[in-house]
């Protein structure tokens, strides 16, 4: 079996009255796409909010690479090698799809301020070495075209793309997509689907948020289901589409 | 076409020597310039827009880089100023040279930048904005009453008699004779004041392109996304608070040693919003437009000063309107139509222009 990359033990999320996470508890393995499905409201979200350190958790903790995560320090799990994407893009809108890709090497590099304004040989090579990963990064998602204009002005497929380089540029260990197939045309979501398993081909373990079932049973290894911020599930796709509690959850949840 | 390429660069690199050194010609003649053509009186505000480029330039780290609304910057304006006037004055009888009290001014400043920037980390836009306004009141104030029971700053007299700027054994309050041609005061304060203003542009566009300068912009348009991106905006935003505040240290310190004499007036919530002005109005974020927008902002109120009282005269052979009245109209005015047409700032960074005028193409289609 694979090693663990990440545990997530009792995590829970309540905000005011509602309950978003309950004891949720999963384990993802190196170099797994890991799917984490339900219905909307489920608590997907919120699971990735507290992975990548947005929202502290009520309870539960996590551990990545056997080390425990801080609670609420986002910039401390992307150093630790968790990134993430948006639901609802997130991309610097008014700096380049190049500078956006750059920012990503942020947490990676060190210059400060005398490195800055004293442009040091040392610097100037880092300063390189960001442009030209963020330029690789822009090519292997497909929108290098578009490296010099802004963010905003590419299309939403390509936003997507590129909210995805700017998360490879951190060199994460785990890469957390939320719905990235969401609004995306069928030829979008194919050229998407190669984009995710060609990363995992490149070492990179998957965490899934997806509604398009399809995509989600064709490319994950393992899915877990939440339903009302609960883990009603967590297996490999040809049994939990069988799952009966996953069938009511998704029926219940399109009847309603 | 390597030959053709290389010839290109070389021509390229002519061509940037040649503008160097034509611009360089023209700003080490201009005070003579503006000296004999228009007196002495636009030699000081001459001395006062390079002030103001370096507070702009200052400001736009927080405001234009960061994003973040501070709405208190001519406290730390305050602060340098207040430094060289304590050491360098019959005050406490302390008589510092210079190139000991800026750097301690800048760096005193950056600190108090930091120490007012730490409670508002968590606060973005209005409420910045509004917390920011009060400590810029908060420190004025504190100067105009750290007289009692210990006289620190003399409360509202302010300090005076402060020495004028002096390196090693030549003061600026003289005329000096550099290579037999003499230079006035004036002049001598307007070399000092550009050589710090360039060193300050130098450093902003070294900043800007650098990964510190793309993690300001990136907390600027998405907090939360630069957060994940891995960037500890805690610490990046009080970077940016210390280094536009170690500016405006420098420019009060220099300010001090011009002006003689400081006194909390000088440093009023109409003062931060000017140099709010000169960022916004310049065009937020691009270094070029921020100095543009300190040159206009210093020059305009003095050019409506002069100009209200003798155009009325010829116009209407009296004088109808207070000029200093009509002075603060005209300027509003300026203001207003600046922001109706150039709704980006008088001289928007290439992207944000075209940003614009794709806007409008999209209204038209
Ligand atoms: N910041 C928040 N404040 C209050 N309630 C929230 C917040 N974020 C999520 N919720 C609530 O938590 C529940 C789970 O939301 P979410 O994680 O976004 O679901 P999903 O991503 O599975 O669609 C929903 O009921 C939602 O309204
Ligand atoms: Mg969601």
């Amino acid at each position: 079996m694979k090693p663990t990359l990440l545990i997530a033990n009792a995590i829970s999320k309540q905000f005011g009255g509602v309950k978003a996470l309950t004891d949720v508890s999963l384990t993802i393995r190196k170099g797994e796409i890991y799917g984490l499905i339900g219905p909307n409201g489920a608590g997907k979200t919120t699971f990735f909010n507290v992975l990548t350190g947005l929202y502290h958790p009520n309870g539960g903790e996590l551990l990545f690479e056997g080390y425990k995560l801080r609670a609420s320090a986002p910039h401390l799990a992307a150093q630790s090698g968790i990134a993430r994407t948006f639901q609802n893009i997130r991309l610097f809108s008014n700096m380049t799809a190049l500078e956006n890709v750059m920012v990503g090497r942020h947490v990676r590099t060190q210059a400060g301020v005398v490195g800055a304004v004293l442009r040091d040989p040392q610097t100037r090579r880092e300063e390189a070495d960001i442009h030209r990963r963020a330029e690789e990064l822009l090519h292997y998602v497909g929108v290098a075209d578009r490296a010099n204009d802004l963010a905003k002005h590419l299309s939403y497929g390509d936003q997507r793309r590129l909210e995805i380089a700017r998360a490879l540029a951190t060199e994460p260990k785990l890469l957390a997509l939320d719905e990235p197939a969401a609004g995306m045309n069928a030829s979008e979501t194919a050229e998407l689907r190669v984009l995710i398993e060609g990363i995992r081909n490149d070492g990179i373990t998957v965490l899934l948020i997806e509604h398009d079932v399809k995509l989600v049973m064709g490319l994950c290894d393992r899915v877990a289901v939440l339903d009302y911020g609960v883990k009603i599930c967590e297996d490999v796709p040809a049994v939990v589409q069988k799952n009966p509690k996953v069938i009511e959850a998704y029926l219940g949840g399109s009847v309603a | 076409m390597m030959t053709f390429s290389f010839d290109s660069l070389r021509q390229d690199k002519r061509a940037a020597i040649a503008a160097t050194v034509g611009i360089g010609l023209v700003l080490a003649v201009f005070p003579f310039i503006v000296g004999s053509a228009l007196g002495n009186s636009w030699l000081r505000i001459l001395d006062f827009a390079l002030l103001y480029i370096m507070l702009a330039l200052g400001l736009n780290i927080v405001v234009g880089f960061a994003g973040l609304l501070d709405m208190g910057y001519i406290a730390f304006y305050a602060v340098g100023a207040y430094l060289y006037a304590l050491l360098a004055s019959p005050h406490f009888g302390l008589h510092l040279p210079v190139w000991i009290i800026i750097p301690c001014g800048a760096v005193l400043a950056g600190i108090a930048g930091a120490l007012l920037g730490a409670p508002t980390l968590r606060l973005r836009g209005d409420y910045l904005a509004i917390v920011t306004l009060g400590f810029g009141e908060i420190v004025r104030i504190f100067m105009n009453n750290l007289n009692a029971p210990v006289n620190i700053t003399n409360g509202p007299q302010g300090i005076s008699s402060i020495d004028p700027i002096h390196l090693g054994g030549v003061t600026l309050a003289k005329p000096l004779s550099v290579l037999g041609i003499t230079v006035p005061s004036l002049h001598a304060y307007y070399y000092l004041f550009l050589a710090l203003a360039l060193l300050i542009i130098f450093v902003s566009i070294r900043l800007q392109d650098s990964r510190i300068g793309r993690a300001w912009v990136a907390i600027r348009e998405d907090e939360i996304a630069a957060k994940a991106c891995g960037i500890n905006t805690r610490n990046i935003k009080l970077l940016a608070f210390t280094m536009g505040a170690s500016f405006g240290g420098v420019a009060g310190g220099l300010f001090a040693g011009f002006q003689g004499f400081v006194s909390p007036e000088s440093f009023n919530l109409m003062e931060s919003i000017m140099i709010l002005c000169m960022v916004v109005l310049g065009g937020m974020g691009h270094i070029p437009g921020v100095i543009l927008g300190g040159v206009m902002l210093t020059v305009l109120p003095e050019f409506f000063r002069h100009s209200a009282g003798p155009i009325q005269q010829a116009l209407f052979g009296k004088i109808l309107l207070d000029p200093e009245a009509l002075r603060m109209l005209l300027f509003g005015l300026a203001l207003v139509l600046v922001m109706l047409y150039r709704p980006a700032g008088l001289w928007p960074s290439t992207i944000r222009r075209r940003e614009f005028s794709s806007g409008t193409d999209k209204e038209g289609a």
